[in-house]
């Protein structure tokens, strides 16, 4: 599997399956393991980083994994191919920038990738696309089952899973669901709904975007703590919220359209008007629409829009991956101009004339 | 600045809101601050005792970080100041090595201490034995350099039994775990 097949494809957590999928986009699940052999990451030689990497490699290869699962360098890798990889959410931002021996092991369906030498020796991760918790649990319990037949991790029975960073001992788990709240960010509700959460230990962010710029209203919801409560137990904590967190969602978009049902369809309306006939469009102008389209087919005030194709566009419109699917380098300005091209072949219905 | 009432530099300053006169400022070392409040010559209110009792408390703690900060651990040489510095520890003994500087972090940020959830079911990585073989290899080295090759190779055998997992039944009485159950939360507990 090659980067570049990769970039014309779309992930199983991006096609709009499973429960609660209007609003929910994926549910994710990383476990933070550690090498006994090797010190963390911060006292890791050169040599260690590169032993550890191939010792994953190894064990990984004795594995009864798909032969598609591939194991990538990122050492090696540009820059380009790297910001395509954090784009789509196959490595993070701190793998993309360190220095030395590092990899991600892909899964060609992407529901698994598994991070080398990044905070800790390994983060693994699986993603769904809907609200399944339970699956993704089920998933990554076995693949780190596998891990574990063949590697020694750092463990004690008092503090469980060692971790570079004392916010992730224990169970070294992360359960994150990723939603799509146009109504709560367009009634302005969203931050009063997020003050209440963190009273309850659930930590909420932005998706795409760093700080406190969320671009195309997309917010993931993941557990605080990692020790004291076994996985089942911290899982249940977002699952708990996450429900009551549709449940915001759909009232506010019921205010909506009840509030004047023209003028939202009317909003959506010219928001896919734009994304199917802008000449030049920037990456947070699209997010910004596509947001707003993604809902109006929700509400079913678009039609011929699948889901599918507007989650693959949150992604395929991102800088990388442009500059991938085009096959080479594009300027800031050459990007806007591919983009709005790329946004007109996915949108616009066969009746419109399509020059390009 | 010096005490009010002696050479000592005054450690501390206390506001005293006295009635009618307004608030009155004292500068004191530490000996004449304890008269001061023990004394209770100028009628001392409980609210300034316990602004003291705070300072003294503030003072120890920054004394305790002090201290904690020259710790090293033994296996990877990290001091715990270098960790409250970056935030991420240097190795997995770190968390032997700091146990009662971590602990009270972990509580902060976990709310609990003491693991519940999923165990591997190869034990063998823990920190102690960890530290064990790097002993045990460093001991050996300076065996053959001293050319005791009875010794080296004893040592060789050690390290391989632990290697191989011999000794992780032993390892794991070794860690003092208080009695699982007390550690296994119910899911149900979280509603």
């Amino acid at each position: 599997m090659k980067l570049e097949d990769l970039a014309q494809q779309s992930g199983e957590w991006m096609s709009g399956h499973g429960p609660e999928s209007d609003i929910v986009i994926s549910s994710r699940i990383r476990l933070a393991r550690n090498l006994a052999d090797f010190p963390f990451i911060r006292k890791c030689s050169p040599k260690d980083r590169a032993d550890i990497a191939t010792e994953v490699h190894r064990a990984l290869d004795s594995l009864p994994l798909s032969a598609d699962t591939e194991y990538v360098d990122v050492a090696k890798l540009g820059d380009l191919d790297r910001q395509f990889l954090m784009e789509r959410q196959l490595i993070s931002h701190e793998l993309s920038e360190a220095q030395g021996a590092r990899a991600v092991i892909l899964d060609p369906s992407e529901r698994f990738s598994i991070m080398v030498n990044e905070e800790d020796h390994l983060r693994l991760q699986v993603m769904q696309s809907g609200l399944d918790l339970e699956s993704a649990w089920e998933r990554i319990d076995k693949l780190d089952d596998l891990l574990e037949s063949k590697l020694t991790y750092s463990f004690t029975k008092k503090l469980g899973y060692l971790t570079a960073c004392p916010t992730n001992v224990g169970t070294g788990l992360r359960v994150s669901v990723m939603l799509h709240l146009p109504a709560l960010v367009a009634t302005k509700q969203i931050d009063k709904v997020f003050r209440a959460l963190n009273k309850i230990n659930v930590a909420v962010r932005g998706l795409f975007g760093e700080g406190s710029q969320f671009m195309g209203d997309f917010y993931q919801v993941s557990n605080q703590t990692t020790l004291g409560r076994n996985e089942v137990a911290l899982m249940s904590k977002v699952k708990e919220v996450v429900p009551r967190l549709i449940e915001y969602e759909r009232r506010a978009r019921e205010f909506l359209i009840e509030e004047s049902k023209q003028d939202l369809h009317d909003n959506v309306s010219r928001a896919l008007g734009i994304l199917c006939t802008a000449k030049k469009i920037s990456s947070e102008e699209t997010m910004h629409y596509l947001s707003k389209v993604r809902m109006g087919v929700n509400l079913g005030l678009i039609g011929d829009i699948q889901i599918p194709t507007l989650n693959k566009l949150f992604i395929h419109t991102q800088p990388a991956h442009l500059q991938k699917l085009r096959g080479n380098k594009l300027s800031v300005t050459d990007r806007n101009i591919e983009r709005a091209i790329y946004l007109q072949r996915h949108l616009s219905k066969p009746t419109i004339n399509e020059n390009n | 600045m010096k005490c009010n009432r002696c050479e000592k530099p005054a450690t501390f300053h206390i506001t005293e809101l006295t009635e009618p006169e307004g608030p009155k400022v004292l500068h004191l070392c530490e000996e004449h601050a304890r008269e001061f409040l023990a004394t209770d010559s100028v009628s001392p209110s409980s609210a300034i005792s316990s602004v003291l009792a705070k300072q003294l408390k503030m003072e120890k703690v920054a004394e305790e970080i002090e201290a904690s900060d020259k710790k090293t651990c033994p296996v990877c040489g990290i001091t715990f100041a270098e960790f409250r510095k970056g935030g991420r520890l240097g190795c997995a003994y770190d968390y032997v090595a700091f146990e009662d500087d971590l602990e009270p972090l972990l509580v902060n940020i976990h709310s609990a201490l003491g693991h519940s959830g999923k165990v591997p079911k190869n034990l063998r990585g823990s920190p102690e034995r960890q530290r064990q073989l790097a002993q045990l290899r460093e001991q050996m080295k300076l065996a053959v350099k001293k050319e005791e090759y009875e010794k080296a190779s004893s040592l060789r055998d050690q390290i391989a039994a632990i290697e191989a997992g011999q000794l992780s039944e032993e390892e794991t009485t070794d860690e003092e775990l208080p009695p699982s159950d007390s550690f296994q939360s119910n899911p149900h507990d979280e509603q």
